[in-house]
């Protein structure tokens, strides 16, 4: 009987094998890759704004607090973003006729607010608010980094589930004192922190069980 | 006619060709995998300054009704006996107020010391000196609160400053709530204060630290 197949079928075979075995592995790698990558998650991506706003200026090198502009933040879900009234309190005399701020006087004069492009923005389904985390002591820098060095705004942090559960399983490792929230300097003490932040769990009566319950996030 | 040859087509199975299944299945796969990202990603409700097309500044946040009364946070309500009037004004019947509308204690004077600091001092400095960073910048250099003129001010100077602007100052109405900006008001005479305060008037065990300090020594101005 003449040979159906040809020698090198065998080594076909086994290449199919190994495929069949490897293949989908190597698809779920690359998906999980390109799930947590800035594709993706939009970390570190830069936004056009209609105007190049730098913290790196304004915090970094004014010294201006978070809450001159981000008003709501430490007593509502929402931080807020400055209404233009609040840049011209004082672009009303600086650089007043810079043509970089024309779209905010534009903005006063025709009362139309200015369209910022959203850097964050969680799925609807996620309920998150600012002022539980502010007012338990996480700062600003452990979600959103060292905005001020940021001369354009971008995201620090994914903000996927797993990134958000990964403090709510130990927040221990990130809490603080509450002065020391909107110090963009602060760093945890290396050997003390977790002591210090077990502390804090019991003295701002924090049920971090309580904190991984999927309701906690998606009511 | 147009029919038979559509059936007779589909009667030759040896050369069917399965090319338009295949790309029919691929459109509906692909619909379904671009579904998956919509709406309950965005959701028919508007969040938080979410532009809108329904109204004609584009904004889906609305400004207040002028006269609304906040009715949630009874935080934020005079405290009882005190009229509206000097609670949110200032003023008491065409004149400014001489006292804070509630009593000042410790806690007061440090959240007002920590508002002055996010709003105030860019511009006023940390002294209420006029010389902040702002100021350094370019900005309109705001008098020293220490001046004559501002210490013989009422202290409803300063809050009605705060709510309605002054000169080249804007309001900041609507950043600071009005305790918060009686806070303030409380702090700014502390500011003073300390910027005319005698040897002789503090505490003894004070007084010791000051280097070289004796009874006679010429105060720095009259109080
Ligand atoms: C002078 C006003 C001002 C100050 C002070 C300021 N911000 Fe902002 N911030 C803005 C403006 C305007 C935007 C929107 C434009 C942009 O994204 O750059 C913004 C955007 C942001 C965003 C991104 C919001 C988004 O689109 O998702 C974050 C996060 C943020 N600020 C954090 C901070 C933190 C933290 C501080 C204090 C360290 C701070 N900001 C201080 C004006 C300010
Ligand atoms: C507390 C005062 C203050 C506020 C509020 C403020 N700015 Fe500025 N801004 C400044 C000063 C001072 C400079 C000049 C920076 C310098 O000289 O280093 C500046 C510079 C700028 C510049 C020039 C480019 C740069 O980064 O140097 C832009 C653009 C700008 N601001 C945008 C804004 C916008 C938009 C807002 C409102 C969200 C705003 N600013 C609110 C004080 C302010
Ligand atoms: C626990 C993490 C966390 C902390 C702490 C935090 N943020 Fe955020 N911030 C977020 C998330 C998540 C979003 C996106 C919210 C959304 O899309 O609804 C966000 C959004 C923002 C925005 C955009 C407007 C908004 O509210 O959606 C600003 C501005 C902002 N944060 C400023 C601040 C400032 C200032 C601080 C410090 C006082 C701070 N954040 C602390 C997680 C945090
Ligand atoms: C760096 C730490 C940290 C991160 C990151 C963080 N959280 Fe939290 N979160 C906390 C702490 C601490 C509390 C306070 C818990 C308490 O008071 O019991 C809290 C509380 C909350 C609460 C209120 C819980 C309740 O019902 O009392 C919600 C909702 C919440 N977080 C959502 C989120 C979401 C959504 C994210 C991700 C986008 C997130 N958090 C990321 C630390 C964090
Ligand atoms: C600390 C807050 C938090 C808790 C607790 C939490 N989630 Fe989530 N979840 C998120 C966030 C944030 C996202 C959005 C992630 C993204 O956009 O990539 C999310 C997304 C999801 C999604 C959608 C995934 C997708 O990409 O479509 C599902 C399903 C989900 N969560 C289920 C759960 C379940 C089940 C639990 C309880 C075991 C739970 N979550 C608990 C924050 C939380
Ligand atoms: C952007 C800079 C700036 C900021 C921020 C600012 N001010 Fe002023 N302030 C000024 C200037 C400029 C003047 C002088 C106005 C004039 O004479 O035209 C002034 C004047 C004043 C005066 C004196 C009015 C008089 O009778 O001469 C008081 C009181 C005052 N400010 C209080 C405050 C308080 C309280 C805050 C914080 C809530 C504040 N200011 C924030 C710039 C500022």
């Amino acid at each position: 009987m003449p040979q159906i197949f040809h020698p090198s079928a065998n080594t076909l075979s086994r290449l199919t094998l190994f495929g069949m075995a490897v293949g989908p592995l190597g698809l779920l790698i690359v998906s999980y890759l390109l799930i947590r990558s800035p594709y993706q998650t939009g970390v570190r991506v830069i936004r056009e704004q209609p105007v190049p706003f730098s913290h790196e200026h304004h915090v970094g090198g004014l010294g201006i607090d978070c809450r001159y502009c981000h008003t709501s933040v430490e007593t509502s879900s929402f931080a807020g973003l400055p209404p233009t009234h609040t840049c011209m309190t004082c672009h009303s005399q600086i650089w007043s006729t810079s043509p970089m701020l024309e779209p905010v006087r534009t903005s006063l004069a025709m009362k139309q607010p200015i369209v910022w492009t959203r850097i964050h923005n969680l799925p609807d389904f996620v309920y998150f608010n600012h002022a539980i985390h502010i007012q338990k002591g996480i700062g600003c820098v452990s979600c959103h980094g060292r905005v001020d060095k940021m001369p354009i705004t971008w995201k620090e942090e994914p903000l996927t589930m797993e990134w958000c559960l990964e403090c709510h399983r130990h927040p221990e490792r990130h809490l603080r004192e509450k002065r020391e929230v909107f110090n963009m300097e602060w760093a945890p003490p290396v050997p003390e922190q977790l002591e210090i932040g077990r502390h804090l769990i019991e003295r701002e009566h924090i049920e971090v069980d309580r904190l991984t319950n999927c309701s906690v996030c998606h009511r | 006619m147009r029919r038979r040859v559509a059936i007779k087509r589909w009667d030759r199975p040896s050369r069917r060709s399965w090319a338009g299944e295949f790309a029919a299945i691929m459109a509906v796969a692909l619909l379904v995998l671009t579904g998956c990202r919509s709406e309950m990603y965005e959701q028919p409700r508007y969040e938080p300054l979410e532009p809108s097309s329904l109204f004609e500044d584009g904004s889906s946040a609305r400004p207040l009704v002028a006269g609304t009364v906040p009715r949630d946070d009874p935080r934020g309500a005079p405290p009882a006996g005190v009229p509206d009037e000097v609670f949110y004004t200032g003023w008491s019947q065409g004149k400014l107020v001489e006292s804070v509308p509630f009593p000042v204690d410790r806690a007061v004077l440090e959240r007002g010391q920590e508002r002055f600091r996010i709003y105030c001092t860019p511009c006023h400095g940390e002294l209420g000196d006029g010389r902040g960073m702002i100021v350094r910048r370019g900005f309109n250099p705001p008098p020293p609160y220490a001046s004559e003129e501002l210490r013989k001010q009422p202290i409803g100077h300063y809050f009605d400053v705060m709510t309605r602007g002054f000169g080249t100052m804007y309001s900041y109405a609507s950043r600071v709530p009005p305790r918060d900006r009686w806070a303030i008001a409380a702090y700014i005479r502390v500011l003073q204060l300390s910027q005319h305060a005698e040897a002789a008037n503090l505490p003894a065990e004070d007084r010791n630290k000051l280097p070289a300090v004796d009874e006679a020594s010429a105060p720095r101005s009259q109080p």
